[in-house]
């Protein structure tokens, strides 16, 4: 850990930065450039994450402590300076965002890139926006990375242009502008309470309050715990998140999964913080399991009424996000390991969902053609229309209806969890870790969570079902697309990422347990960010047992 | 002291959110702003309201408490600045909905009574 290897935990915010400044250097034409920069960009984002990820989980010689790496900026000590916090919860999630990112690019840059301006910079401005959120170790710059992967997901919401991307993309910034004030206010009360913004130095202080700051901290976690549920998307709080998401264009859609997983990773990584002493409230069972039940509800109810694909995969984002708030919020047990589970296996699976249904709607030989419309108002030519067999990136894919549809039932089983995908081990374990850890009995808890989820798989079938049979047996007027390599490429991507977490699940779980258990003793994150000094001469940071 | 900016804080926040419930898309940019106004002035009071104090000194030559807070003067920099700069993109996106839609209410169709 010496020399610039000391530096790889902040790699992943680094790299898209720059890369994504370089883009805007680069002309808008010139358009081998930015592939060439953004390709180099995701790779090298990979590589950090999959790096950090051995490096977490003990595979490759570290000094961490626990697996905990602090990289502290401009060396300055742990309460007073900005932290980097690497641990097994933030690999996970960076890795997961490295390859849906790398899968929604590569689709993005066979045709949808062209759809409008400046589609590189903001992709890689997302990434780092979705990177720093997981790697940061104090609120504010939570608040800041959050800001920043928003601004960027602005931009790429209205990707593309049209009058329903600007409608439903004005409702989306207006929801988030006003989260991000919730989350700013939240985090005004717990400094002015605690007198720090820290989450290390802010779990340590927490439990040493009392009397009416004690209620005045609660309250901050209270209106923080609001914000990170719209960001989320729990019910009654994701009212804006069906139409933005059908509306953006695929890639972005795709990528876009694991926005709402960022809401859900801050209640997991704040929640379990401060759960020694006595999580607040909106943290814990008492607020999250209903929510995440109702939610599960208006998810199951809004996809079985929702006409258009697209509209359905949104609902499924909102089943996951209710899913996995009820297994977290589940009181008496922890669910945590099984939940990461199906965390990873939703995201891929959604994420796939949403690029193969654009390709799927190809299929139609009606219907509004948002591309079409797109490519019309920036005066670009329709890359399909100039396809010719010595297209540079055009290499067209053989029997595309048959790996349509193929791929159309694999997403449908991992959505609702049927065998043999890894969306039906997800489930499994996390029903059976309900079952088994109730003490004695199941309560009414456990089977509240066990008819949800099973009556979620079943509402998927039904809908997913009706889609399938409208779109591929009705065969009247389909038109076979002309699918590419780079379109094709993404989602096989995607699909065999969780066949292989259904083949080695044992592995990935045991690793996903660890991390539960991880996260059930925060001593060893308070302990690893307050005891990390810099190579100066500086006194101690005083220590929490 | 503090019953003015308390009073200012809730009157800023409870025309932005009075604003922000309108139908019309420049009633909600400007609730938005007073919103963030109001937020500004919430952070910068969590620093407690101290009068004339210098904020950065030497913890070893005087006591802390008696100076001002510089922390929170920072956060609303950084808040002032990222709200200014999505308040205006958020201009551009009304401005491409009016465009689109012809009218300025906020679902981009009039609501026919």
């Amino acid at each position: 850990m010496t020399g610039w290897m000391q530096h790889l935990p902040i790699l992943p915010v680094v790299i898209p930065l720059i890369c994504g400044a370089l883009m805007l250097v680069v002309r808008d034409g010139n358009r081998r450039g930015r592939l060439t920069l953004g390709f180099l960009s995701i790779a090298g984002q990979l590589a950090a994450a999959v790096a950090l990820l051995c490096l977490s989980a003990g595979y490759l010689p570290n000094n961490w402590p626990d697996g905990v790496g602090v990289y502290l900026l401009g060396d300055w000590p742990a309460p007073f300076g900005i932290v980097a916090v690497v641990d097994r919860l933030a690999v996970v999630m960076l890795v997961l965002t490295a390859i849906l990112g790398m899968a929604a690019w590569i689709y993005a840059t066979a045709r949808w890139d062209r759809a409008g301006v400046h589609f590189h910079p903001l992709f890689q401005f997302l990434l780092m926006g979705l990177n720093g959120a997981f790697l940061t170790g104090d609120l504010f710059n939570l608040f800041v990375f959050f800001e920043v992967l928003l601004a960027a997901s602005y931009g790429l919401a209205l990707h593309g242009s049209g009058r329903a991307r600007v409608s439903a993309g004005l409702h989306y910034v207006a929801v988030n502008l006003v989260a991000s004030f919730l989350l700013l206010i939240a985090m005004a009360m717990i400094y002015g309470v605690t007198g720090s913004l820290n989450m290390a130095d802010l779990a340590a202080r927490a439990g040493e309050l009392g009397g009416p700051d004690r209620r005045l901290f609660e309250a901050g976690a209270a209106i923080l715990g609001i914000a990170f549920l719209i960001k989320a998307a729990a019910w009654p709080l994701n009212f804006w998140l069906p139409a933005t998401y059908a509306n953006a264009c695929a890639p972005v859609a795709a990528v876009f999964m694991i926005m709402t997983k960022v809401g859900v990773y801050a209640m997991l990584r704040i929640g379990s913080l401060l759960l020694p002493t006595g999580a607040p409230a909106a943290f814990g069972g008492e607020w999250m399991f209903p929510l995440g039940i109702a939610t599960l509800g208006f998810g199951i109810v809004g996809l079985i009424a929702a006409p258009q694909p697209e509209r359905q995969a949104s609902y499924c984002a909102i089943m996951s996000s209710g899913t996995l708030f009820a297994a977290l919020g589940m009181p008496g047990v922890t669910l945590t390991g099984p939940a990461l589970f199906y965390l990873v296996t939703s995201v891929l699976a959604l994420g796939a969902f949403f690029l193969l249904l654009e390709m799927i709607e190809r299929t139609q030989a009606f219907g509004a053609d948002l591309l079409a419309v797109s490519l019309e108002a920036f005066d670009l030519e329709d890359p399909e229309a100039s396809d010719t067999s010595d297209d540079v990136v055009g290499v067209a894919i053989p029997a595309a209806m048959v790996f349509l549809g193929l791929s159309f039932v694999a997403c449908a089983l991992l959505i609702a969890g049927l065998p043999p995908m890894s969306g039906f081990v997800a489930k499994f374990t996390l029903l059976s870790a309900a079952l088994q850890t109730a003490a004695g009995t199941p309560g009414t808890g456990t089977w509240l969570l066990l008819g949800f989820v099973i009556f979620s798989g079943l509402a998927c079938i039904i809908a997913l079902g009706r889609t399938g049979i409208r779109l591929f047996w009705s065969v009247e007027d389909t038109v076979t697309p002309r699918l590419r390599l780079t379109e094709a490429g993404p989602v096989t991507l995607l699909i065999f990422v969780t066949i292989a977490m259904s083949i080695w699940a044992g592995p990935v779980m045991h690793y996903l347990d660890e991390t539960a258990d991880y996260l059930g003793t925060p001593s060893q994150y308070i302990n690893a960010v307050l005891t990390r000094n810099p190579g100066r001469d500086v006194a101690p940071v005083e220590v929490l047992p | 002291m503090e019953l003015i900016l308390s009073l200012a804080i809730g009157v800023l926040a409870g025309s932005g959110v009075w604003l922000l419930l309108r139908p019309r898309t420049f009633q909600v940019i400007i609730g938005l702003s007073l919103i963030s106004y109001a937020v500004n002035l919430f952070i910068f009071s969590m620093g407690r309201i101290v009068l004339g104090s210098p904020p950065v000194i030497n913890p070893e030559m005087a006591d802390p408490s008696l100076y001002a807070d510089p922390l929170p003067q920072a956060l609303v920099l950084t808040a002032i600045v990222i709200a200014f700069a999505t308040t205006a993109l958020f201009l551009v996106i009304l401005l491409a909905s009016r465009g689109f839609s012809g009218t300025d209410h906020v679902d981009g169709r009039e609501v026919h009574k």
